[in-house]
């Protein structure tokens, strides 16, 4: 079967010369939930704009569902892959919530009937309906941050990339959050060092460090070895015990 | 940010007015605009019925006179700038209550308030009916260039967060004992000036990458057009017709 995902060895240096990535590769099959775990500055962000060719790797190759991630498709690209930036208001920029749901799905040339069902059934997926004549700076945190899920969701993308998608969030919309992202019928990667969040969301999980992907396996067993975690500058949250993993 | 709070400008309501559709609105309020631009400032009688007319607009759009009278606080520092015309204007002058003021200035004084505070509502009169999101869309449906708008649209959207990053900077200085009183005390608050700036031109290029990773490529989509329809036009042009047939008047038997 084709991965959604499919990541073989690349590598990434910015202009400044600083490189970022020495090597990744990994793949996502379709229907599955996967963390990409790791500190600060290791690279997850660079990985996740390689996906949709903002950034193109020095060597190695990306793929989505078989599409090679290059020049020449990256309106295909960007159609299948639907990236959930950290800050709602960098990606929310139109007067009203409807139309900036319709933003996406009208850039790939949708109009009239057939673009409002899509606005619909996005905004419905993370339960914003209500909202979708009103400008999103009038608009909880919590409330932007499902906003800017649902003008992914509206490009019916194969593979969701959430960026950090609890920080800044109150625990109940965290949690709202969580139940929308786990009803949806599509294969996510989510980036995060919020490591609860990613046992709940994720069986699978990357340990990404040093530009490099040190770990690859199901969640519950990756945080539950301590040597590892420390490795990786990673951490469970204080009184958080690996033994429950276990007996998951 | 609070919910639920909508743009200062903007009255909600379901009257008429608010129903019009916006371009409507926009085309009207400039053509009654330039009919009152265009009345000689003799003509005392022509600019009641303007004002007249105004009313029975706002009475329309049902916006309470005193919402409007508050809106015109706006124009005050025009009108102190009028209020000077006839001390300092040059030629023939009256007495009045013992000051000598200029004949020609008074003329200016009245020409600039009466003027100036009928085109201001207008505008206040659009604000309050149509909301920013409209008004973009009436602008678009005006031909106004598509690049124009969208700059118009981005300055909307995010005045807000800026203004809000303003706030939280103001708040980290003062809370670190920063109480700014003198002009050589200036340059913690021209530091934060510049890193506002940085700050903008970062999030302007992740809006950019946000936007890229949407399908973006160079031009906004253009979504469904709410055309008006003629009846629509024609009632919109009611106020700019009245205006016309008025300042023609007023020229015709001008003395």
């Amino acid at each position: 079967m084709t991965p959604a995902l499919e990541v073989e060895g690349v590598a990434f240096a910015y202009p400044d010369g600083h490189q970022a990535l020495f090597g990744v590769s990994f793949r996502i099959q379709r229907g599955e939930r996967v963390a990409l775990l790791g500190p600060n500055g290791a690279g997850k962000t660079t990985l996740v704009l390689q996906c949709n060719g903002v950034l193109l790797p020095g060597a190695g190759r990306v793929a989505v569902t078989g599409l090679p991630v290059a020049t020449e498709h990256l309106k295909e690209i960007r159609r299948r892959v639907g990236i959930v930036f950290q800050d709602p208001d960098d990606q929310l920029f139109m007067p009203t919530v409807a139309e900036d749901v319709a933003f996406g799905p009208a850039n790939l040339g949708l109009r009239g009937a057939e673009l409002e069902t899509r606005v619909k059934a996005a905004l419905a997926a993370v339960g914003m309906e209500e909202h979708a004549a009103r400008p999103p700076h009038h608009l909880s945190f919590g409330q932007r941050r499902r906003v800017a899920v649902a003008t992914v969701l509206a490009m019916e993308p194969d593979i969701l990339i959430l960026d950090e998608p609890s920080s800044n969030l109150d625990p109940a919309s965290r949690r709202e959050l969580a139940e929308i992202v786990t009803g949806l019928d599509v294969t996510i990667l989510m980036v995060t060092h919020d490591l609860p969040y990613a046992l709940q969301l994720c069986p699978r999980a990357l340990v990404m460090n040093g530009g490099t992907i040190t770990a690859d396996g199901p969640t519950a067993e990756l945080l539950a070895d301590a040597e590892l975690l420390a490795a990786n500058r990673l951490e469970l949250p204080f009184g958080f015990d690996p033994a429950v993993l276990r007996a998951r | 940010m609070g919910a639920g709070h909508a743009h200062p400008l903007y009255l909600p309501g379901t009257s008429p007015l608010h129903r019009a559709r916006p371009q409507c609105k926009i085309a009207a309020s400039l053509l009654f605009v330039l009919a009152v631009v265009a009345t000689p400032r003799e003509s005392f009688w022509a600019f009641g019925l303007y004002a007249l007319a105004l009313g029975a607009v706002a009475a329309v759009g049902r916006i309470p006179l005193a919402f409007l009278v508050r809106r015109l606080v706006i124009e005050l520092p025009f009108l102190l700038f009028a209020v000077f015309l006839p001390f300092v204007g040059q030629g023939e002058r009256v007495e009045v209550l013992g000051v000598p003021l200029a004949v020609g200035g008074l003329w200016g004084a009245w020409n600039i308030v009466a003027k100036g505070t009928l085109g201001v509502a207008a505008s206040a009169i659009v604000a309050a009916t149509t909301p920013v999101a409209e008004l973009l869309r009436g602008l678009e449906r005006l031909r106004l260039p598509t690049l124009l708008v969208t700059i118009a649209g981005f300055m909307v959207r995010y005045a807000d967060v800026i203004a809000d990053e303003v706030r939280r900077m103001r708040i980290a200085r003062i809370s670190r004992g920063h109480d700014p009183r003198w002009i050589w005390q200036a340059r913690a608050v021209a530091a934060s000036a510049g890193t506002l700036f940085i700050r903008s031109y970062e999030r302007g290029e992740r809006v950019y990458l946000a936007m890229v990773s949407r399908g973006y490529a160079g031009s906004m989509p253009v979504l469904e057009d709410q055309g008006a329809t003629r009846a629509q036009w024609l009632a919109a042009l009611c106020l700019p017709a009245v205006a016309a047939l008025v300042a023609v008047t007023a020229w015709g038997v001008r003395p």
